[in-house]
């Protein structure tokens, strides 16, 4: 009971500093883990959404680029795949399915893209799972109506039977108003995908929206592929992208975002960096708030030796202390990694409709605080070895 | 039998002047079993370095240290410190209580570092002894001094040392506290069986013991110093 009743003792004495400290770690901590988290949920998932295809054919551009339009809804098209190129892949035996999408409108900042309903009929966005509606149901392809995904409706406030009017382009501009009247008819259920974020229309109602060149209306923007074989990608490949020149087969479409990532990773690594730092200078804090306050522990020190405690005892008491205001700290810190995950994930989620597996066990969340706390007793050692070497004598004054 | 035997004990200091300065040289001392000493002496006359020799706080320059069969100025520090909380119970003139912690806890700690181990029905019963049973979560601040001292006497004697060493302890108490005091040391060490050696230079202390002694006579070192 002894050395547990000194180390409680001595962190209740000095509540105030133990308590900052452990909030220095705790906000350290909390960054470590959410910067590695992120990187790597982040890779995970970006690298593995492609909404069950297996390729994009586009214009002629970077494959990244057309990924990132045509799964992501992110980039702008780098061009029109004329109706001709689609219905000879869309015939391709290797091709499975073929889903053109067209894009170029916006709905207060939300992308409109035109499609067919086999993309909601057809389609496993991912494993044994298909887009299923929460509200209401498919557009007429024929008519002016629109499905909404999940976060677009709630983020626009629209619900099945309201109207809107598309703007031209992908950035919002209020003077770019189609006069085109769409009517809601259905909203997706969550799919945690890019889908979720996208306003979809019928392909003939984007293509021939008023103001749209009447001359490219049967274009389309990009054809999402799914094949019969892997190996048949490969052939694809070598067909458009190597002896073609018109057009860009995206394939395989994780190999391209982790291409992504890769070009990015510097960016991980400098973050991850700032991590480590902030770790380490949090760790040195646990060193300076123990060592300066080991001039008012020497008397208890003294005073513990007097009473037959060895020297090691009151070593092993100051690196356990360091090590539990690590332990406190980095428990406080699962507060502020939820905190920043769950901005992190909301922020992600708003720009590319991926949800991140916030609270995945990750194994970050073991070495992190084993880690720190190890770091901490390691900072303990320094104030622990001064208060090894207290003088007894001295420190139990007066002396008569 | 004599309980503490001490024989050609000697402790000096670095002086200013870079030589060295010895402040205790006790050919010989001793002390039976159960007897209550006090030594008389003036501040600076060496009294703590004297009482931290015997309780193994400082290592002795040369000489021996027996108490009972075992000696102190032989043993690594280690073994001094597990000597000193199994054998001796230590009072000081400022108390020396834990602030952080509470009269009970400080008690528990004076049993805390022998091998026998934290009794604390014991722990309770001495702060009773010394009529605290009703401020045992209390933490000195909270006492008076009196009642400090009192907490003091029950946590040197609550590991049953065979010896207790009591440097000025009514040092800074008023004469009633101090008289109190001083009875409580006396009358706890006599029950539990302890020996008390007890230095002070307050005449009024000196007055209460049968047994009283100069330190000067006992210390060689402050013969040589004098003119």
């Amino acid at each position: 009971m002894t050395l547990p009743l000194i180390i409680r003792r001595s962190l209740r004495q000095h509540a105030f500093s133990t308590t900052i400290t452990a909030l220095a770690i705790a906000l350290a901590g909390g960054l470590l883990m959410s910067v590695w988290v992120v990187k790597e949920q982040a890779q995970k998932t970006f690298t593995q959404v492609n909404t069950g295809f297996d390729a994009v054919l586009g214009a002629r551009s970077s494959k990244l680029q057309l990924v990132l339009n045509a799964i992501f809804h992110l980039e702008a098209s780098p061009g029109n795949v004329a109706v001709a190129d689609y219905e000879f892949i869309k015939k391709h035996p290797a091709v499975k399915l073929a889903i053109p999408i067209a894009v170029g409108d916006n709905l207060r900042g939300f992308r409109i893209v035109g499609t067919i309903p086999e993309f909601f009929s057809d389609v496993e966005y991912s494993a044994g799972k298909k887009f299923t509606f929460s509200a209401g149901g498919l557009f007429d392809p024929a008519a002016k109506e629109a499905v909404l995904g999940s976060f677009a409706a709630q983020q626009l406030g629209l619900k099945v039977g309201d109207a809107f009017h598309p703007f031209h382009g992908l950035v919002f501009d209020e003077k770019n108003q189609h006069a085109d009247t769409f009517h809601v008819t259905g909203i997706l259920a969550p799919s945690n995908t890019p889908a979720d974020k996208v306003v979809w229309i019928p392909l003939r109602g984007l293509q021939t929206m008023a103001g749209h060149d009447p001359k490219v209306a049967t274009d389309v923007s990009a054809v999402l592929i799914q094949l019969r074989s892997p190996a048949a990608g490969f052939m694809l490949d070598m067909m458009y992208n190597k002896q073609g020149n018109r057009l860009t087969f995206a394939f395989p479409i994780g190999a391209i975002m982790a291409e992504l990532f890769q070009k990015i990773s510097w960016f991980d690594q400098v973050l991850a960096l700032v991590a480590y730092l902030v770790a380490l200078v949090s760790a040195a804090g646990v060193l300076a708030a123990i060592y300066n306050s080991m001039t008012a522990r020497r008397r208890d020190i003294a005073i513990l030796r007097a009473l037959g405690a060895g020297r090691m005892l009151l070593f092993s008491a100051i690196v356990i202390e360091a090590a539990v205001i690590g332990a406190l700290g980095m428990a406080a810190a699962f507060g502020v990694y939820a905190v920043i995950l769950t901005g992190v994930a909301a922020v992600i989620r708003a720009q590319t409709g991926v949800l991140l597996e916030t609270f995945a066990y990750n194994p970050v969340m073991l070495w992190a605080p084993l880690g720190m706390i190890v770091l901490c007793a390691l900072c303990g050692v320094l104030p622990a070895w001064k208060a090894y070497r207290t003088d007894v004598a001295e420190n139990l004054s007066p002396v008569s | 039998m004599s309980l503490l035997t001490l024989s050609s004990l000697r402790k000096s200091f670095v002086s200013p002047d870079g030589g060295r300065k010895v402040i205790v040289d006790v050919p010989e001392f001793s002390l039976e079993a159960g007897q209550q000493l006090a030594l008389r002496g003036e501040s600076g006359s060496g009294k703590t370095t004297f009482l931290h020799l015997i309780a193994g706080i400082l290592a002795a320059d040369a000489g021996s240290v027996l108490i009972g069969d075992r000696d102190m100025a032989k043993l690594s520090e280690h073994a001094r410190d597990r000597l000193r909380a199994e054998s001796i119970g230590y009072i000081f003139q400022t108390f020396n209580l834990l602030q952080g912690y509470s009269c009970l806890e400080n008690v528990l700690l004076g049993m805390a570092f022998g091998g026998g181990g934290v009794d604390r029905p014991r722990a309770m019963a001495m702060l009773e002894r010394v009529g605290l049973s009703h401020r045992l979560h209390h933490f000195p601040r909270q006492l008076s001094t009196g009642q400090q001292q009192r907490v003091a006497v029950a946590r040197a004697l609550a590991n049953r040392p065979k010896l207790v060493l009591a440097d000025e302890p009514t040092g800074n108490l008023d004469r009633k506290n101090a008289r109190e005091a001083l009875a409580l040391i006396r009358e706890t060490c006599r029950e539990n069986g302890a020996s008390l050696l007890l230095v002070s230079h307050d005449p009024e202390v000196l007055g209460a013991f049968e047994d009283v002694r100069d330190f000067a006579e006992i210390n060689q070192a402050l013969k040589e110093v004098a003119p």
